[in-house]
């Protein structure tokens, strides 16, 4: 026990180090506009919120030991249970923040909607995210590549992903760039995102989707221009092409899928996804039109 | 003839399963062996399983609750340790096929079999006592209840052994719980322990209504009901509004998986995005269920142990009413990453803030309370500090979820996680806890042992911050949710100080089991002989320890709030001396058979024995007829009987007994 004790002593600076730095896919160290604005969100609504709780914790404290029962020289008053000052400025203190608290979350909402295009001088880059079981697949359409588990970026340039998935709903996030948004089958959700540093971040499925979830990471690379026409050079020098053989071979169940390039991307291949034309076992001759979570594209 | 079941169902392979198992087998041979060794297989059947007395039915309510407890429990400690463990090349003891499994188990337990049957056995054994009544209003249907809760348990807990149980979480989105994506039974034993305990749910919501608005003692009005009773209506009318949602969700999740339907499949039309809302349109209704009566017993017991009338009663009944309506428009936020515009996310973000607004009323009701009040710290008092303080924190990180876009990135992530259990241990847990000390006495006749409750206090207490702040610092750093390795450094040592909270928790639930041993033998020097050991305020305290059979020689009159302080303060003769017949419901084992039945024919469900269906289900509806034509249902305790007993409580609380 002791042994025990003394371990988890010397684990507690441990903790405490990691919590500070709070080095890996920190919230609290976003490298990105979307993901500063969401921290401010978070320390806003805190602050604003800890206004009130900090001090009714102490006074919840305060008042319970000040009116114990053996300190006989507290007020007494057995019958008193209502006041109607006390009870309007109790209603009103939750109002006020509450209303603080609402406008913030009706302006922020429109303002970092996932699906809302990031201004920016310049040219964004459209990236079709595939969640599969239980990898990732990013096609860029406009550069005929796609990769497994490794997406990279330009930096400084706006990111738009359309996503989709190709089995069970996952969750398509990037901790330290912002906003996640739902992966679902037969539809279609967005999400736009920018980095403003180069760097590697951990990208995940944030939604349990089986056997192979906790293996289904990614890596978001954000570069700089340089670097990222290497990259596209990179892939689209591979022997691999993605065409509809090799993509039923992808869709097939695995984890910890090793980052893997793709050139020759067939055409259209993220509509005929949404449209499940490769839906296992159901192999449809003539596919739903596939929907936007939003209604319309 | 076994339809999808043969011996291969049998996890012989594994080991830490089939110890699981082994040690469950043992326990039921060893608590049916010790029936038997000592004779009173009579008596339990007679007394107790087929009783319709609720003040029994409650108890039964909760010591099924509290075994659920452990189980779901066990689950936790799995899930703490295999996440302290697996981190980088160390892939802990538990494949994901398992810890799927003890997640998703963990989840289910804990909301349907162990605070749904606390929260409902609370209510079982005081509400009636405190709006002066004798019973429920339906009291076979609550026998009939409990059983149905006890079947959907035994049926969840069968999974261990035969078979799997769901790895699709503990609300079982689809499309991963349809059978192409999970074609085991396990989602099958989900969809039918919750559909036969929901109906259980959905019959104690409507007995509940009916015994409130009927069955008050004369002179009670609305307004003048112990907010515990309030809240229990809100919490009643919330169960008969939202479970039906869940039964039908799930049937509808049914007959995709059955018979090759498609309201939630990726194909043909399917759309998993109705289950989501569908589930959670039960499911935000769902927490606040639980959450609502723990309101009531803090009500209760604040005023108790401040020797003062509740502060701003109005307000407080406004309050719960307020969020019992609230509590339905706001199931959208637990999906705010789906895709929804930003104008419905605002939406239901603000709707949702504005729940903060009649809870936070509530606390400062309860802090003004204690003002100006003697404030004694026994164990229910305690637990009561300790969640104003808890509950407050984890109301913060809700309405920080509550922003959308702050969810956007704390959705789904152990900050989530975090948040849920510090409203729930915090709320729910120490609610429980709270009102079980405080009505022990009233419950079993002697109260629990102080010093060993007031220890498993700090336990808890402790052990909750030291189990979930990590948690929250975690969902910070990006960590998800149900993950069963990981391979970032910083994230470890957080994740082993985690499994020490959960250890710490662990000793509070041992003080726990210690407590209850100790007060059984230490029960004559414990024993309540006043039946009112708190200097109560309410009707139940103004009968004796445990309540007789009959609850009331006469049924009260009440002229105020809390009717119990102003019969005292006024020196009424709450008894009289002319007792007249009383007029009981018989025992009936009809509940326990059709809910044996019905666990029957879940099983075959489950298994696909068809055959085993329908005769099941034909011995239900049998067992029902039967019941028709059953005319020997009530009896009356003579009016000599009754002033004896009343005579015996007399002289016990006089001291000469």
């Amino acid at each position: 026990m002791r042994n025990f004790w003394s371990r988890f002593c010397r684990l507690l600076p441990l903790a405490a180090t990691a919590l500070l730095a709070g080095c890996h896919g920190a919230l609290l160290h976003p490298a990105g506009p979307i993901g500063m604005a969401e921290r401010s969100i978070i320390y806003t609504a805190t602050g604003l919120m800890l206004v009130v709780v900090a001090p009714v914790i102490v006074l919840v404290v305060l008042v319970a030991w000040h009116y114990r029962a053996s300190n006989t020289k507290a007020r007494y008053e057995p019958e008193w249970s209502h006041s109607t000052r006390i009870e309007v400025v109790m209603w009103s203190i939750p109002v006020v923040i509450v209303s603080i608290l609402g406008v913030i979350a009706w302006r922020s909402s429109h303002k970092l909607d996932p699906f809302r295009h990031i201004a920016s001088p310049a040219q964004p880059i459209h990236v079709e995210a595939v969640a599969m079981d239980w990898k990732w697949l990013f096609i860029y359409p406009d550069l005929h590549i796609a990769s497994v588990n490794e997406v990279a970026m330009p930096v400084g340039v706006p990111v738009v992903f359309h996503i989709t998935s190709a089995t069970v709903m996952n969750s398509f996030f990037i901790p330290r760039l912002g906003s996640q948004i739902y992966a679902m089958a037969n539809m279609q959700t967005s999400d736009n995102l920018v980095a403003s540093r180069t760097g590697t971040f951990r990208g995940i499925s944030a939604n349990f989707s089986g056997d192979g979830f906790s293996g289904m990471t990614f890596k978001a690379v954000s570069m700089s221009p340089a670097d990222f026409k290497q990259w596209v050079a990179k892939a689209s020098a591979s022997s691999q092409h993605l065409d509809a053989a090799q993509y039923v071979a992808l869709d097939k169940p695995s984890e910890n899928v090793p980052v893997t390039y793709y050139s020759q991307v067939m055409p259209n291949l993220f509509e005929q996804i949404l449209a499940g034309k490769f839906r296992s076992g159901q192999l449809l001759a003539s596919a739903s039109a596939p929907a936007s979570a939003r209604g319309s594209k | 003839m076994f339809g999808k079941l043969t011996l291969s169902a049998i996890p012989f392979n594994v080991p830490i399963v089939m110890g699981a198992v082994a040690f469950m087998v043992l326990c039921v041979i060893g608590v049916l062996a010790a029936i038997t060794y000592l004779g009173k297989w009579k008596y339990l059947w007679t007394e107790w399983l087929t009783s319709v007395d609720h003040k029994k039915i409650g108890i039964m309510y909760m010591i099924l609750a509290f075994i659920m407890l452990l189980r779901g429990f066990a689950d936790a400690i799995m899930m703490r340790s295999q996440q302290a463990l697996s981190y980088g090349s160390n892939m802990g003891y538990l494949p994901p096929e398992h810890f799927d499994q003890v997640f998703s188990a963990h989840g289910t337990i804990m909301i349907f079999f162990m605070a749904m049957p606390f929260i409902i056995g609370l209510m079982n054994c005081i509400l009636p006592l405190q709006i002066g009544a004798r019973d429920v209003a339906f009291p076979l249907l609550n026998n009939f209840s409990f059983w149905l809760t006890a079947a959907g348990a035994v049926l969840v807990n069968v999974s261990l052994a035969i078979g799997n149980f769901s790895r699709a979480g503990w609300l079982a989105y689809p499309p991963l719980s349809e059978l192409h994506f999970s074609p085991g039974v396990g989602v099958d034993y989900y969809i039918w322990a919750l559909q036969i305990s929901g109906i259980g749910t959905t019959l104690t919501g409507v007995n509940f209504i009916a015994t409130i608005l009927k069955m008050r003692a004369p002179g009670m009005t609305m307004t003048r009901m112990p907010v515990f009773v309030w809240a229990s209506l809100c919490a009643s009318v919330l169960i008969v509004v939202a479970f039906p949602i869940l039964t039908v969700t799930l049937g509808l999740l049914t007959m995709d998986r059955y018979l090759g339907m498609h309201f939630f499949t990726n194909s043909l039309g399917g759309d998993p995005m109705m289950y989501i809302n569908l589930i959670w349109i039960w499911g935000h209704p769902e927490v606040y269920i639980l959450i609502l009566p723990l309101f009531g017993v803090f009500s209760e017991i604040v005023p108790t142990f401040s020797g003062k009338p509740l502060f701003g009663y109005a307000s407080m009944v406004y309050a719960t009413m307020a969020i019992a309506v609230l509590s339905m428009l706001v199931w959208l936020h637990h999906f705010f990453t789906m895709g929804a515009g930003p104008a419905v996310n605002a939406f239901y973000g603000i709707t949702t803030m504005i729940i903060a607004v009649p809870t936070g009323v509530k606390i400062f009701n309860w802090i003004f309370t204690m003002y100006r009040g003697r404030v004694r710290f026994d164990t229910p008092m305690l637990w009561t500090i300790g969640f104003l303080i808890t509950f407050t924190i984890g109301g913060m990180s809700g309405v920080l979820l509550a922003e959308p876009p702050a969810d956007f990135v704390l959705h789904n992530s152990l900050f989530l996680i975090a948040h849920f259990h510090n409203v729930i241990i915090g709320g729910v847990v120490f609610g429980v806890f709270a009102g079980v000390s405080y009505w022990f006495p009233k419950i079993t006749g002697f109260r629990l042992h102080e010093g060993l409750g007031k220890l498993a206090f700090w336990f808890w207490f402790v052990g909750f911050y030291v189990a979930f702040m990590p948690l929250y610092a975690l969902g910070l750093m990006g960590a998800t949710r149900r993950m069963d390795h990981y391979n970032v450094a910083a994230w470890h040592p957080l994740f082993i100080i985690a499994a020490v909270g959960a250890g710490i928790i662990a000793l509070g639930i041992g003080t726990q089991v210690l407590q209850l041993v100790v007060t059984f033998v230490q029960r004559e020097k414990l024993r309540d002989t006043t039946g009112d050991p708190w200097n109560g305020r309410t009707l139940e305290w103004s009968l004796p320890s445990p309540a007789p059979a009959y609850n009331f020689a006469r049924i009260p009159i009440v002229r105020e709030r809390d009717a119990y302080w102003d019969m005292k303060k006024r020196g009424v003769d709450l008894k009289g001396s002319t007792f007249v017949p009383i007029h009981m419901p018989r025992n009936k084992a009809t509940g326990f058979i059709m809910a044996g039945c019905m666990f029957v024919t879940g099983f075959a469900l489950v298994w696909q024995i068809w055959w085993l269906v329908i005769a099941g289900f034909a011995a239900t509806v049998a067992t029902l007829i039967r019941h028709a034509f059953d005319d020997d249902r009530d009896y009356h305790i003579g009016a000599d009987e009754v002033r004896k007993s009343e005579a015996l409580y007399d002289r016990v609380k006089a001291g000469s007994v």
